[in-house]
């Protein structure tokens, strides 16, 4: 298994020489995200309010997020395998200075002012944190003994517990599962699963009586009844599930969304876009965007049963099931079935960091992807 | 690969990768599933709820008024109209804090406690989503300063309604009434469905009776609507149907003259046109401005009205309740004469007392002190110079009953039936009445204070037209009505009884006696027989405010202003072809002839002035 980068090297042009191998893109996902991509588009159109303003601006981070994911799939994973430390030691320190620096809206702190732009660390560390998980698992011994799990651990909740603090609940929780996802695919023991779901049910109380704020726990009050507060917190579950229900099976049609075309439901270009499609493109439409989705997670995994290493193996695992995750909970959220928390749903939710960071992830995967086989 | 390199085994590491990622593929879509469901759920399963819940969220289906209908007088000058005015709403489910704004509204305008009190009191009444009263009549600076700062009132808005303006002011108060904002009790009995969109309601006078027609059809509109409550589009409209439009017998022109007549006095006037009953001027002073009661009216400005001793609130013309006094002579006479009870020739001896036998104490005429009106007075003597004596004896001669009778039949004892709410029925006292009323047997002593219009008996002025007009059309009976028309339709004459029976020569004998009245020189009216043109036939009235004992004289300079005599009158010209009849009365006035008989000359004036004038028009 061991070869140096060099033999390496000489062996491979010998292998594949299809144009897309030497380009290092794996073609169905491209044309998997694109597909999103353009769905995307044309919801956040009508979310918009046909907004020309915010699908060019979406647009443009799209492309942006589109070479980036090229570029990155140019670098051998092995690249990101040892320099993965680096990313994530850079991105916990920015992570503090946030704490000290930061500047933010509506009462969270969450960006680094660069002066040209604003940077999310937390953003970051969504791919800092799997990347380094993979790539000290990946050169242990699987299943990882009780020292590295413990390092895993900690890796994992020192960002975690520091993105909760901005507040940010949502992205706080996504980098937790890469972490888990990362632990559990590198072959966690049952004992520490057990230990972990118990750990859990006890974080429950703690959780409640210490860290959250009481936004965050009226968040969750309101998932239980959103009736008792129409015109507060429960406003938008209650507008959003009416929103999708009177979508039906086919929908109202393409920006004739009462719902969300009338502003009855909230963050419609944001958070709450799946119930803007839902709306208009009824179940049909849901079950057409999940089927890209599990497409898109279904390609992932075979890229990671595929891959040539164990940190490529990981790497890729636990983007696909990270990727899974934002789905899962944001489609939760807005359907009334999980907490509100801050969670865009993956290239149709308008925001710029949160593409490029998504096609960031996806060009390390296409790198794994187009790894050549090792002889 | 360094530790625990030794004892690496990749097939069995990826093999074991490979099972854990296909459980997580398992989980995967056992989530998925569970999304699935849920959509589905909400989409299929619960579709017909939501999709009714996310109408009702932009669908609104708010009425619309219809503007109310419109009063004219016979020349189609406007007396009741519609004119727009604002008022500041406020929709409390766009307000996230009601208090606040309200507190913010009062730093830019000024909101008084009271209005907060009211609008609290009708937002409980109010459907969701509607819009509140909170300001009425916004000034038009009001209005710019709220456009301004409109940004931080979210949940306030003006909204412009017609509102009813009389441009009369206090000229016909009385007859044509005011609207007013539908009260608690008004909400109980009203149909609510009708009066969506519109918060007043006719409250007195033609406004209040003819309420259902001057309301129209409330229309509605479906409107859809953003969160903000903004109205993007209007899905569907039922236009709102005007209420009807009234025109009335009403001559503005006489109604001015007559409340000009009445100024600082207190009294009522009715001129009724005879050819219809329609009701040409009515007048009760003193009035009051209607248009303060529109949009609600001040505690202050509302109990200096309901305090005053004046009581300008008190129509009298239809309410107001006063013995005819001697007004009621000619209607005795007639009723004598038809029934041979008296013949033109007969005469009496007049020394100023009336004996009854079995009585002591003499009833006495009110020239008692100058000897009575002497020698040889008969019916026409008695009528002309207000005989009290002669009647006095007329009266116990013919009986109550005769004369309740012919009361009755003349309208009084009993409403009109004019369309004016509220209207008081007077007395024609008679046997019946007196045991059902008081209890007591009728007795000849009741019947000769009944024979000069006072005792028991009462009238309204009113009824003292409509008793005029009777003897002036010769016995035909008509109901006075203010309507002519609705909508342009004219409306029929109403008639509720056959007409009065009586010969035509006791018609020629009492109507020369009442011509004299004011013609001859011994005629109680004479004084307003001066440059007259034409003729009237009049007759004078004195009713006692107070009673006075039959030893003491009455002396005005010795009792308070509020307790002279009232000053009655009632007339009708031109006395050879009658077209008007007036019956009025003046508080307080003492005598008819100084106090009531030049209001009516004024009136009668007026009215032959604008007839002749209209048949100008017509040649």
């Amino acid at each position: 298994m061991y070869r140096n980068d060099f033999v390496r090297q000489l062996n491979s042009p010998g292998g594949d020489r299809r144009p897309s191998r030497i380009m290092h893109i794996d073609i169905p996902l491209l044309l998997i995200l694109i597909a999103l991509c353009g769905i995307g588009l044309a919801v956040l159109y009508s979310a918009s309010a046909e907004s020309i303003f915010y699908v060019k601006r979406q647009a443009t981070f799209m492309l942006i997020g589109l070479f980036a994911m090229i570029g990155i799939a140019q670098f051998q994973p092995r690249l990101w395998e040892r320099w993965s430390i680096f990313i994530y030691i850079c991105g916990l320190l920015s992570l503090v200075a946030v704490l000290f620096f930061g500047v933010g809206a509506k009462g969270a702190q969450r960006w680094l002012d660069l002066g040209v732009t604003r940077f999310q660390p937390s953003e970051l560390m969504k791919i800092a944190v799997p990347m380094t998980l993979a790539s000290y698992l990946g050169k242990r011994h699987l299943p990882p003994r009780f020292k590295h799990v413990s390092i895993g651990v900690i890796a994992t909740l020192i960002p975690v517990l520091l993105v909760a603090r901005q507040p940010d609940l949502g992205t706080s929780l996504i980098i937790f599962s890469s972490g888990f996802f990362a632990l559990f695919l590198a072959g966690l023991g049952k004992r520490y699963l057990l230990s972990t779901a118990l750990l859990a049910m006890a974080a429950v109380p703690t959780m409640w009586f210490y860290v959250m704020y009481d936004y965050q726990k009226q968040r969750v009050l309101t998932l239980l009844s959103p009736e008792q507060d129409k015109l507060g917190a429960g406003w938008n579950i209650m507008q959003s599930t009416t929103a999708i229900g009177s979508g039906g099976l086919s929908g109202k049609g393409w920006t004739q969304g009462t719902q969300s075309q009338l502003n009855f439901l909230p963050e419609s270009h944001t958070d709450f876009i799946i119930a803007v499609l839902a709306e208009e493109f009824g179940l049909i439409g849901v079950l057409g965007m999940l089927a890209l989705y599990l497409l898109l997670i279904g390609r992932c995994m075979i890229i990671a049963l595929n891959a040539q290493s164990m940190f490529g193996r990981i790497m890729a695992g636990t983007i696909s099931l990270t990727f899974f995750v934002y789905i899962f909970v944001n489609m939760g959220m807005v359907s009334g079935i999980l907490p509100v928390v801050g969670a865009p749903l993956p290239f149709i939710s308008y925001g710029g960091t949160a593409i490029v960071t998504l096609f960031l992830g996806f060009g390390i995967l296409m790198a794994i992807s187009t790894e050549p086989k090792r002889i | 690969m360094r530790d625990g390199a030794a004892f690496s085994d990749p097939a069995r590491e990826r093999f074991m990768f490979a099972r854990r990622l296909l459980f997580t593929a398992v989980i995967t879509v056992l989530l998925t599933a569970l999304l699935i469901a849920r959509y589905f759920d909400l989409q299929i399963s619960r579709y017909e709820d939501f999709a009714t819940q996310s109408n009702n969220n932009r669908v609104l289906v708010r009425p619309v008024a219809p503007s109310r209908g419109l009063i004219y007088d016979r020349n189609s000058k406007l007396i009741a109209d519609n004119r727009p005015s604002y008022n500041l709403t406020i929709v409390p489910e766009r307000s996230s804090d009601v208090d606040k704004l309200l507190a913010d509204l009062g730093e830019v305008i000024s909101i008084s406690e009271r209005d907060i009190q009211r609008f609290r009191k009708r937002l409980k009444q109010r459907r969701p989503f509607e819009k509140t009263n909170l300001r009425f009549n916004l000034s038009e600076e009001e209005r710019a300063t709220l456009a301004v700062n409109g940004h931080r009132l979210v949940g306030a808005e003006t909204s412009a309604r017609l509102k009813r303006f009389y441009p009369d002011g206090e000229l016909f108060s009385h007859v044509v009434g005011y609207v007013g904002r539908i009260n608690e009790r008004e909400t109980q009995t009203i149909e609510a469905v009708k009066y969506r969109g519109t918060d007043s309601i006719g409250k007195i006078g033609l406004e209040k009776f003819y309420e259902q027609k001057l309301l129209g059809d409330v229309g509605s509109e479906q409107v859809e609507t953003n969160a903000l409550g903004r109205v993007t589009r209007v899905l569907d409209k039922t236009g709102a149907v005007s209420g009807d439009n009234l025109t009335l017998y009403l001559d503005s022109q006489i109604q001015q003259v007559g409340h000009e007549a009445f100024k600082d006095k207190r009294g009522a006037l009715v001129a009724i046109e005879i050819e219809t009953g329609g009701v040409l001027a009515m007048i009760s002073a003193p009035s009051y401005d209607p248009n303060l009661f529109v949009s609600g009216i001040s505690q202050k400005n509302y109990d200096s009205l309901l305090y005053s001793p004046d009581r300008p609130l008190f129509d009298r013309a239809v309410r107001g309740q006063y013995p005819p006094g001697s007004t009621i002579k000619p209607l005795f006479g007639l009723t004598a004469l038809q029934h041979n009870i008296v013949t033109p020739s007969y005469k009496i001896k007049d020394n100023g007392y009336f004996y009854f036998k079995g009585i002591e104490r003499p009833w006495r005429d009110h020239n008692f002190a100058r000897g009575g009106h002497g020698d040889g007075v008969d019916m026409a003597k008695a009528i002309i110079e207000s005989c009290n004596i002669y009647f006095y004896g007329l009266g116990v001669k013919t009986g109550i009953d005769l004369l309740s009778d012919y009361g009755t039949q003349f309208g009084l004892g009993a409403t009109t039936g004019i369309d004016l709410p509220g209207e008081r029925p007077g007395i024609m006292p008679s046997r019946a009445w007196k045991k059902g009323a008081r209890g007591q047997s009728w007795f000849n002593g009741d019947t000769i204070n009944t024979s000069i219009g006072q005792g028991f008996m009462l009238a309204t002025p009113l009824q003292l037209a409509v008793m005029s007009a009777r003897i002036a059309s010769r016995g035909e009976v008509l109901t006075p009505q203010l309507v002519k028309a609705i909508n342009g339709q004219e409306q029929s004459l109403l008639k509720t009884q056959s007409d009065i029976n009586i010969s035509k020569k006791h018609w020629d004998y009492m109507h020369r006696a009442m011509q004299d009245v004011v013609h001859s020189n011994r005629g109680t009216a004479r004084s307003i027989s001066k440059g007259l043109t034409y003729r009237i036939a009049g007759k004078t009235g004195t009713a006692q405010a107070i009673s006075i004992d039959a030893e003491d004289k009455y002396d005005s300079s010795k009792i308070a202003e509020r307790q002279w005599d009232h000053a009655l009158f009632i007339a009708f010209a031109p006395a050879d072809d009658p077209k008007i009849a007036i019956g009025l009365i003046v508080e307080n006035g003492e005598h008819g002839g100084s106090a009531a008989a030049p209001i009516a000359r004024a009136v009668i004036d007026a009215y032959m002035q604008s007839t002749s004038s209209t048949t100008e028009i017509n040649r």
